[in-house]
């Protein structure tokens, strides 16, 4: 798990005046699960799209299983799968037509595509509704039959962006439990999103990006130490007093190091809880905010981001 | 070649399961032609109804029953009935009614008042034939010329016989002095003689009704004109929705994915343009399978029919490509594609022929249901495949140049294909 499969440098993309990526360098190593970690709009579908070949980038480079971006692109497509943010399936056709369709385009045929179909509806577990078209299916088994198409051809590279949007929380369960075992096969995975818990739970490395930058890479244990022994800390309040737009209240409170409204919630990251509570009680009542409750928590890649950005995840 | 293809027959499997577009492509042009051909009589083989049927009329008959008969066609009583025409010569009718312009052609010739009435001496002259020239491609509109006609004739003889019958009586009865009613008698007993004689079934002036030639038979009369030009007018609304399906699968990330895989943008675009092309190909031989079995029609010579369904679905491909390629929404191409399927339905004759000139006449020459319909027409009529080589080649044309166009307007704007 040494040799990195994927290598970019100072990759930009620019539409018009807009610099949707301003110049991103990681590498990706083979058999690992990379994250890109970011709100939305800070730039990961576009560099996934780079990565996938679909962009051109403005500058930089980027190498793929040891080929050139955009020279070798042709080549390039046939080693990475992608698996789209949006469901890329056809509503008309059954699982199995799509699935049958999409092999071909990676150039697969006969005995070995239907192989592979039959495979893959195992793996996403759908078999049993093979022969129902696509658009009977719910949201979640639409994401799995997508993820599917991704690996018919059994590819080296798999760019999943954000796979898990929109749906239920057993379908996400699936699906998060089938980026692990693609990666205990051996596959290498770049899996984008804005959901840390996700990250943190299939990540070997997160990359986190924000407006179009890489601000931070690591192992979850390193980018931890980012924010060194900082805890974050949750208040949320009494009913009819809303979170939003008193976060300032806390920036001036000792050892308060950034401070955030996220769902309703105020969060806070501090250098030490204890110390740090009796004090943002006196300022939330002084400001005529009743604490329901007060959540602790351990540093987590959500404070790495409030650290770094001054900002929630998914402000 | 292969993923072509496979691109190619997934739209054509999509579109086809499309209830919504399917009742458009196939149910709506069948509907609008079964509904058109119910209101103008086509399925009775009427050319307009029972109303302005057109008609010819030839009076080489210097006397005066030629001339009754002939202003009978143009008396007020029968303005609503018949669109009378007159012709210079015999020939000249037939060929009106050869090339479907009227119903039936009617010909006095010219001693035709000579036969039926005496001269001085009270000589009659010899029997001719009234001809009726009828279109067999419009039997009931033909069958109603000949019935007025045979009206008219019935009215003359029974005219006749009353004068005959009723100049004897009038000299049996001293009425008449018989000295100056010589001759009438003489008039009288040879009408009478005739009408005895003959078989009471003939009449005194006979008719002769003709059909037109074998090649007119096989004209397939105004529902012919319909079908086609409902499929193809209908063609139009099917590539606009091959050329939507582009920007569909633009906005729904399958194109993205297919130029993901490892598949040329030439080999995506190619296997696009064979999906709306084989769905319009499709279409128009359903249509016509349909309207054979179900209609009756004859559509001529089948490599002819063959081959201008499949140059006609090029050239409407092409119209369809090049909505896609200056569109940014399907939307866009949904409304322009509605927009030139009536445009083109009506510039090219797809509801009704109408005959433009000057600058909406060629105007008409670039849309592909003018080439079409007069292709099939003229297949329809027995025309062979050098008849229609001038529609073919118009096609080809039309549709290497709309392809060109659009492909050209695809590079220029190169993000079109995955800009979202």
């Amino acid at each position: 798990m040494s040799e990195p499969i994927l290598i970019t440098k100072d990759l930009k993309k620019t539409y018009d005046d807009f610099e949707a990526v301003k110049g991103i360098s990681f590498s990706v190593l083979r058999g690992e699960i990379f994250s890109l970690l970011g709100p939305n709009g800070a730039g990961k579908t576009t560099t996934i799209s780079m990565l996938s070949c679909l962009l051109t980038p403005t500058s930089g480079t980027a190498v793929i299983d040891g080929r050139n971006i955009p020279q070798d692109s042709l080549a390039v497509r046939r080693v990475i799968g992608v698996v789209p943010q949006e469901i890329a399936l056809y509503d008309e056709l059954t699982a199995r037509q799509n699935l049958h369709f999409w092999g071909q385009m990676y150039n697969l045929s006969g005995k070995a595509l239907k192989q592979r179909t039959d495979e893959v509806l195992e793996q996403v577990n759908l078999a049993d509704r093979a022969n129902d078209r696509v658009e009977t299916y719910s949201g979640g088994m639409k994401r799995r039959i997508n993820i599917a198409v991704g690996l018919l051809h059994k590819p080296k590279l798999l760019f999943m962006d954000e796979p898990t949007v929109g749906i239920d929380p057993q379908s996400r369960r699936r699906i998060l439990d089938m980026v692990t075992e693609l990666r205990d096969e051996g596959m290498t995975v770049v899996y984008t999103t804005h959901y840390m818990e996700e990250a943190e739970e299939l990540s070997d490395r997160v990359g986190i990006i924000d407006h179009g930058r890489l601000i931070a890479l690591g192992t979850q244990n390193e980018l931890r130490q980012v924010v060194g022994e900082q805890e974050t800390v949750r208040l949320s309040f009494g009913e009819g007093h809303e979170a939003n737009g008193h976060a300032e209240l806390f920036n001036d409170v000792d050892c308060i190091l950034a401070a955030t409204s996220l769902d309703g919630e105020i969060v806070l990251s501090v250098r030490e809880a204890a110390e740090a509570l009796p004090a943002i009680v006196t300022r939330a009542n002084g400001a005529g905010l009743p604490i329901r409750a007060i959540e602790i928590e351990e540093p987590n890649l959500e404070a790495v981001f409030l650290h770094l950005t001054g900002r929630a995840l998914r402000n | 070649m292969n993923k072509i293809l496979q691109i190619g027959w997934k739209d054509l499997i999509i579109l086809f399961r499309d209830k919504g577009a399917l009742l458009l492509m196939l149910g709506a042009p069948f509907v609008l032609t079964l509904g058109l051909g119910l209101v103008t009589g086509a399925f009775s083989g009427g050319s307009n109804g029972l109303t302005g049927i057109a008609m010819v009329v030839v009076n080489e008959d210097s006397g005066q029953l030629g001339q009754a008969l002939a202003d009978m066609f143009f008396s007020p009583d029968l303005e609503d009935l018949l669109v009378p025409q007159t012709a210079v010569s015999p020939q000249a009718a037939r060929q009106l009614v050869d090339e479907n312009e009227v119903a039936a052609a009617v010909i006095v010739p010219a001693s035709f008042t000579d036969s039926i009435l005496p001269d001085n001496s009270g000589q009659l002259g010899k029997p001719v034939s009234i001809e009726i020239y009828a279109n067999p491609a419009r039997p009931i509109s033909a069958s109603v010329v000949d019935s007025i006609v045979q009206g008219f004739v019935h009215q003359v003889e029974t005219s006749m016989v009353s004068v005959n019958v009723a100049m004897t009586q009038l000299v049996m009865n001293g009425r008449i002095a018989p000295t100056n009613a010589d001759d009438l008698m003489a008039l009288g007993q040879e009408m009478g003689q005739r009408f005895i004689t003959q078989d009471s079934a003939a009449p005194i002036i006979r008719l002769e009704r003709d059909e037109a030639a074998a090649e007119a038979a096989t004209n397939p009369n105004y529902l012919a004109f319909l079908a086609p030009g409902m499929a193809v007018a209908f063609l139009m609304y099917t590539v606009a929705l091959g050329g939507r399906s582009i920007l569909a699968e633009r906005d729904s990330g399958t194109l993205a994915r297919m130029l993901i895989a490892p598949t040329t943008t030439t080999e995506v675009l190619a296997g696009k343009v064979l999906g709306i092309y084989l769905t319009g190909a499709a279409q128009v031989s359903v249509l016509i399978l349909a309207s054979s079995l179900l209609f009756g029609l004859r559509w001529g010579s089948l490599p002819g029919v063959i081959l201008l369904i499949a140059t006609v679905a090029a050239a409407a491909t092409g119209w369809g490509l090049l909505l896609a390629s200056v569109a940014t929404r399907p939307s866009q191409v949904s409304s322009l594609g509605t927009a030139l399927m009536l445009i083109f339905g009506i510039l090219g004759g797809s509801f009704a022929q109408i005959p433009f000139s000057g600058i909406l006449g060629q105007l008409s020459k670039i849309t592909p249901n003018a080439w079409a319909i007069d292709g099939f027409t003229t297949l329809g009529q027995g025309g062979t495949l050098a008849d229609i080589a001038p529609a073919l080649l118009a096609l080809v044309v039309m549709a290497l140049v709309l392809f060109g166009t659009a492909v050209l307007i695809f590079q220029r704007r190169s993000g079109a294909l995955i800009a979202r």
